[in-house]
């Protein structure tokens, strides 16, 4: 111990030389973009530019989209996640693929395969359409769908890999106990994969509302009913350059904020 | 006006440098070679995948690049410095930008006329008969944007027959428009006659009248910059000869 003591602390204290050079590189790859824009905001239009009506509408159909398509996502993908880590089902391992799948597909044809399978000529679209009226393309529902399709695989990777790792033994005793299956899961399971189910609600909320692709391919864009913030810049880039950097501000400020505030607290929660 | 294009810019010059082939320092307007990186609008698509195949055909050392997209996102990325040796663009003012940062070699011309046509899903379910069904709530009414060219046309066209549209959607370039038509998610939308021919069926057309029709003029230009200007000069040569002039009609363009 008393000679272990000081040569740990050395190592802690000097980190090898090319590892911090790389660990800067790669820390440079996240910060240059955001300096070239902060470089290009116009500052002293800034308030005028944030209150138009464009803005306004973009960032409220985004906050509103993001937080349905998170509590969406919450909805189904934690029982999915609990079906998935639980319950040894054939073609287990096709499942947790198609779950991931969104991950790795470009969003534009996540998008056009939610317009063909849910638009209103679409396999289940049409029929849904015929008895219900209900047109989801170019609708803020389609927004949100589109969001969540693309967003939901973070919390179901998040929760089914904490429900893997988890002691079983807690619920175990909570039902010898006499607890309930319903309780088990209320009292025990979940507050034990808390942490990661908030990391995997702050993913998915991240993602759906940096999510572009797979909106603009299936639910269109049109200002206030359809054009979140991915949208208004992607539009503005072409027509008005301060617009889009404008908006562009509003989205890593307000992403930022979120990402440090919860991750301060999941710290804590450990 | 520099930097935050560089990801297309360097994916381009990335494309360029991986394709690799004859040498464009040698190429001249008379004996061209190397690559040729061309531009051109979304609505051009299927006419200059001919006339690049025709073009190679009689220029075997060149090999022709087609960088197609939204004629104002084409404009951007010209602006922000992109490797491009020709733009072809479906309107004047996209090259009037381009011109106006003196990044145009010599004069644009205008190499192809299109006129705007209604676009309805094939047998038209919702029985649009003009621009007057534009205004009606209950159908579902795609424009292109208002920055990319289609989208400017259709507004004055629209304007020209006193309606007032109730868009549904405002879509990036005029194939992604087109894409949701065929599909039946939109009821209509304003696109080219080139692009309702270039479905083969898959949407129908219904002809705006010539009094309101925008008429969009495309003009092509080469570029200051043109990493290859020999055979830039030769692709537009091409594009503005007989040939082109046949390849664009079959298409359905008009021609000077």
């Amino acid at each position: 111990m008393s000679i272990s003591t000081p040569e740990r602390r050395r190592v802690r204290s000097r980190p090898p030389v090319f590892l911090v050079i790389l660990g800067i590189l790669g820390l440079a790859i996240f910060v240059i973009p955001f300096v070239g824009l902060l470089a290009r905001v116009p500052w002293s239009d800034l308030p005028e530019l944030l209150t138009s009506d464009i803005v306004v509408d973009a960032l409220r159909l985004s906050l509103l989209t993001s937080i349905a398509a998170t509590a969406l996502a919450a909805v189904l993908g934690v029982p999915l996640a609990w079906l998935m880590a639980r319950v040894e089902f054939p073609g287990r391992a096709i499942v947790r693929g198609i779950v991931t799948l969104p991950l790795v597909l470009p969003p534009v044809v996540g998008g056009a395969a939610l317009l063909f399978a849910l638009g209103r000529r679409g396999l289940v679209g049409e029929p849904l359409y015929e008895a219900t009226g209900l047109v989801l393309p170019f609708s803020t529902w389609g927004v949100v769908i589109a969001s969540t399709f693309v967003a939901m695989p973070f919390l179901v990777i998040t929760v089914e890999g904490a429900l893997r790792n988890l002691d079983q033994r807690y619920e175990g005793a909570a039902s010898t106990l006499g607890a309930s299956k319903w309780t088990v899961l209320r009292r025990v399971t979940l507050p034990m994969i808390g942490p990661s189910l908030l990391a995997g609600l702050v993913l998915t909320w991240a993602r759906a509302f940096g999510e572009f692709g797979a909106t603009i391919t299936f639910a269109g864009n049109l200002q206030g009913r359809t054009q979140t913030m991915p949208l208004a810049v992607f539009v503005a880039l072409e027509s008005d350059r301060d617009t889009a950097v404008a908006i562009s501000l509003v989205m890593v400020v307000v992403s930022l904020v979120v990402l440090i505030a919860l991750r301060e607290r999941w710290w804590k929660a450990l | 006006m520099a930097k935050h294009r560089i990801a297309i810019i360097a994916a381009l010059a990335l494309g360029i440098a991986a394709c690799g082939g004859a040498d464009a320092a040698d190429s001249t307007a008379s004996d061209p070679a190397g690559e040729v990186l061309v531009s051109a609008a979304a609505s051009l698509t299927d006419a200059f995948a001919d006339i690049e195949a025709a073009f190679e055909a009689t220029h075997p050392k060149v090999d022709v690049i087609l960088n197609l997209g939204g004629s104002s996102s084409l404009r951007e990325q010209i602006l922000e410095g992109a490797p491009v040796d020709v733009f072809a663009s479906a309107n004047a003012s996209n090259v009037a930008r381009v011109v106006d940062e003196g990044l145009v070699a010599g004069t644009p011309q205008v190499f192809a006329r299109n006129l705007l046509q209604i676009a309805v899903p094939s047998g038209n379910p919702a029985g649009i008969t003009g621009l007057e069904d534009f205004d009606r709530e209950d159908l579902l009414i795609g424009l292109c944007a208002e920055a990319v060219p289609c989208g400017a046309f259709a507004r004055q066209a629209l304007e020209n027959a006193q309606v007032t549209a109730a868009i549904d959607t405002n879509e990036p370039d005029v194939r992604a428009l087109l894409t949701k038509i065929e599909a039946g998610e939109l009821d209509a939308g304003i696109t080219y006659v080139t692009d309702v021919a270039s479905t083969g069926g898959g949407v129908d057309g219904i002809d705006v009248p010539i009094d309101v029709n925008a008429a969009a003029e495309y003009p092509i230009a080469t570029l200051v910059d043109a990493p290859n200007p020999g055979a830039a000069a030769a692709f537009v040569a091409f594009v503005i000869s007989d040939e082109g002039r046949s390849i664009l009609e079959s298409h359905g363009f008009g021609t000077p």
